[in-house]
């Protein structure tokens, strides 16, 4: 062991420990660093005095402050409704049509329905609500499978599309090629058409158009227009909602949607968000690019 | 000196492990969170398979870091520091270091693979499920035993600092394991091996996760890695440390302090006032005692500031104790409730957590290591001191790429947060901050990169330091007269 010694650089005793050749110096403490501790001391022992601190049985110690954050955050939630409040009533009694005839009402519909719909929409319709190829329809173009005007868009947010709600849009698409008598050939007919159709040059006599008025006219109408009330989308443009990527072929797309139609569902979101807001949402949606 | 060059038999073979260990998880930790920094920026990098998923891949990159990485070096460096300043061998010789050794390498692998194919207990940092969790307990034990009994053999008369801080490291972190790890095993009840439910729910649960979650950085990551520092850097400087008193005020106070802030992680939730009162008052009373360690680090140097120009292995340190002062004035100030508000689940908190984590514990790591790698394997000094000095300059850059960009980042994802309008609505909705942020999320990806190069750097000098390689460099007379 090593006895006390003093340091040559600091003029410190050392304690007359070593380890390992390391020795300690007995420099006293800083004289700042003990005033700054005390200072954060004196400091919580202030907070605690005014803010909610000490445990007890079944309560705890209030502070003189009385302070709570459930109380500040319904406060605030009060005040940022108050905020709102001349519109939101404004919105709950004029009608989804006249709401653009306000200026600054249709000014706080597009705003609320913007963040809404960042919200609540954009996880599938994306940002902007331009879509995702192959999985969710765009919203902002003016093809509506079921109907772009300002009360079909309603009707859509707020009951959904193919779920358990009673109100929800409903449809099937029938399976064509298996167990009816459509053989592989006429199917590749039909999809040709089809691709023709969405080409706006449709194949006038060919065999696939005689299929096509039997077999989809009735939903998707003859001229391939579509019928919003079924949820048949018009298949007379180049908009292809099961097209995942630009590789795939228009063809290949008819022939899976034909042979194994997928059926897209959307949540119901009445009581999940209140009217005013849906109805935001449907002046916002109307307003993407194509609301009719 | 002369008192402890006597013929005391260390067992450095297991240290040696430990190091080699340490090295190897450290680098694949550190690949590991920059592949899933990457997957941040760029989402495609998932490649849509759920092994590779950012929620499986994340626990495999933090407990690598901190477990594998982190704890292989505080297992090498306090069996060899306790040895050395208690003059004894190993208690439990070889066997035991051995056991423990093989046994923690096998754990990390199994633990890594069920994070991997889904299996979680849910709470963070503690993700093993129940039976690794009792592995794990049965080899921390056996360290304990080492540890301990290596003290209670001691020549010294005295327990040298360093190894306070070590045994307190080792008893609260088996005192937060058992803790937060207690689960029912859904076994019992003829359910899965590889599920468990943790015995506390909501509220409880979370307070719990984080009475662990924050004492996991208290112990592990600050008392572990200051126990280190009180060895290495009065070696590495040739300076006996500033202030014995100093050391023992400020280890008592933040032990003592340190596990009652646990609930500022849980502020502004369902967890009650007053103990978000407690959590955040115990966090600023934190700031001095956590400075303490810095002071005592810094002005050890006093006498030896030159060697800030002319040793690399001294920067390494030296930064990671300014890194160490840095976060732990920041961590109580992001515990003010005002602060946390807006720091709150945003990136700020991960670049706290990484100037911390890259910043003071991989470099008081890297310092470490360049002093003992040498020392283990009987060489005068490491392969390139210059390269050292590349290490150092490459990770610098790298931590503070990292770190800049997420206080940016996170600055700006809770300002957007909190942004309302003139008409009372939010201004931005969540994907908007998401895509505001992507820019921030490569650089600090670049930053990580730049981390895991510096690293290379360092297994590349450390492979030529134990071939027994001495870089041209080091031959020249000037170098080797710096030493």
């Amino acid at each position: 062991m090593a006895s006390i010694e003093k340091d040559s650089v600091s003029g410190q005793m050392t304690t007359g420990h070593e380890w390992d050749g390391i020795k300690e110096l007995n420099t006293p403490l800083p004289k700042w660093w003990v005033w700054v501790f005390w200072a954060t001391v004196i400091w919580s022992i202030g907070y605690w005095v005014v803010m909610p601190t000490w445990p007890t049985i079944s309560d705890y110690s209030r502070g003189m402050l009385n302070y709570s954050s459930r109380a500040n955050l319904g406060d605030d939630l009060k005040a940022q409704q108050a905020s709102r409040a001349k519109f939101t009533a404004m919105l709950a009694a004029t009608p989804l049509e006249e709401v653009s005839k306000n200026k600054d009402l249709l000014n706080f519909a597009l705003t609320g329905g913007k963040i809404a719909f960042g919200e609540n929409c954009s996880a599938c319709h994306a940002a902007g609500g331009v879509g995702v190829a192959g999985a969710y329809p765009t919203l902002a173009d003016d093809e509506w499978i079921w109907g772009g005007t300002l009360a079909d868009i309603q009707q859509t947010i707020s009951h959904g599309v193919r779920n358990e709600d009673p109100d929800s849009r409903q449809s099937e698409m029938p399976v064509f090629g298996t167990g009816d008598p459509l053989d592989k050939a006429q199917l590749d007919q039909l999809a040709d058409y089809v691709v023709s159709l969405a080409a706006k040059a449709p194949a006038a006599g060919s065999p696939g158009e005689a299929i096509f008025v039997e077999r989809c006219s009735a939903c998707h109408a003859e001229d391939g227009s579509g019928t919003a009330a079924l949820g048949a989308p018009a298949l007379n443009n180049n908009l292809w909602l099961w097209k995942a990527n630009a590789k795939q072929s228009n063809k290949d797309v008819v022939l899976a949607q034909v042979t194994a139609p997928k059926h897209g569902s959307m949540p119901t979101w009445a009581g999940r968000l209140d009217a005013a807001t849906i109805k935001m949402l449907a002046v916002y949606v109307h307003s993407l690019g194509g609301g009719k | 000196m002369s008192s402890n060059t006597d013929a005391t038999r260390y067992c450095e073979d297991v240290v040696k492990k430990f190091v080699l260990a340490a090295i190897f998880w450290g680098v694949v930790g550190f690949l590991a969170g920059d592949f899933i920094a990457w997957q941040l920026a760029f989402p495609a990098l998932n490649l849509d398979l759920e092994w590779t998923s950012f929620g499986r891949l994340r626990p495999v990159h933090t407990s690598a870091v901190i477990f594998a990485f982190g704890g292989n070096i505080l297992f090498s460096t306090s069996l060899y520091v306790v040895q050395r300043t208690s003059r004894a061998e190993l208690f439990g010789g070889r066997g035991l270091g051995n056991f423990i050794f093989w046994n923690f390498q096998a754990l990390i692998v199994v633990a890594a693979l069920t994070y991997v194919l889904g299996f979680t207990s849910g709470q963070e940092y503690a993700e093993p499920e129940w039976w690794i969790d009792l592995w794990l307990t049965v080899i921390w034990v056996a360290y304990l035993i080492a540890f301990a009994g290596t003290i209670m053999k001691r020549k010294e008369p005295h327990i040298y600092v360093a190894n306070w801080f070590f045994f307190s490291m080792i008893l609260t972190v088996a005192m937060l394991h058992l803790g937060n790890n207690l689960a029912v095993p859904a076994a019992l009840f003829g359910g899965s091996l590889m599920k468990s439910y943790n015995v506390f729910g909501g509220v409880q649960n979370a307070m719990t996760q984080w009475w662990y979650g924050h004492n996991a950085v208290g112990f592990f990551l600050t008392a572990g890695f200051l126990a280190m520092m009180y060895y290495f850097v009065p070696k590495r400087a040739e300076r006996p440390v500033y202030s014995y008193r100093l050391s023992i005020v400020h280890f008592w106070a933040l032990i003592f302090l340190y596990i009652w802030a646990g609930p500022h992680h849980l502020h502004y939730t369902a967890l009650p006032d007053w103990a978000q009162t407690l959590g955040m008052t115990f966090s600023i009373m934190l700031w001095m005692p956590s400075w303490g360690g810095m002071i005592n680090g810094l002005m050890t140097l006093s006498g030896a500031w030159d060697k800030l120009r002319t040793d690399p292995v001294m920067r390494f340190l030296v930064t990671s104790v300014a890194f160490y002062g840095m976060s732990t004035f920041e961590g109580p100030m992001m515990s003010i409730k005002a602060v946390n508000s807006l720091s709150h689940y945003t990136d700020w908190t991960v670049g706290h957590v990484h100037s911390g984590a890259l910043g003071w514990v991989a470099f008081v790591t890297f310092g470490s290591l360049y002093y003992l790698v040498p020392k283990l394997w009987g060489r005068k000094e490491v392969y390139s001191l210059k390269l050292v000095g590349t290490h150092f300059w490459v990770a610098t850059i790298g931590v503070v790429l990292y770190i800049t960009a997420m206080w940016i980042s996170g600055i700006m994802q809770g300002l957007m947060w909190r942004a309302y309008d003139s008409m009372g609505f939010l201004q931005y909705s969540f994907i908007e901050t998401v895509e505001a942020m992507h820019p921030y999320y490569v650089i600090r990806a670049l930053g990580g990169l730049l981390f895991v190069l510096g690293a290379l750097v360092m297994v590349y000098n450390f492979v030529k330091t134990i071939k027994g390689d001495v870089a041209e460099e080091s031959l020249a007379p000037a170098a080797s007269g710096a030493r």
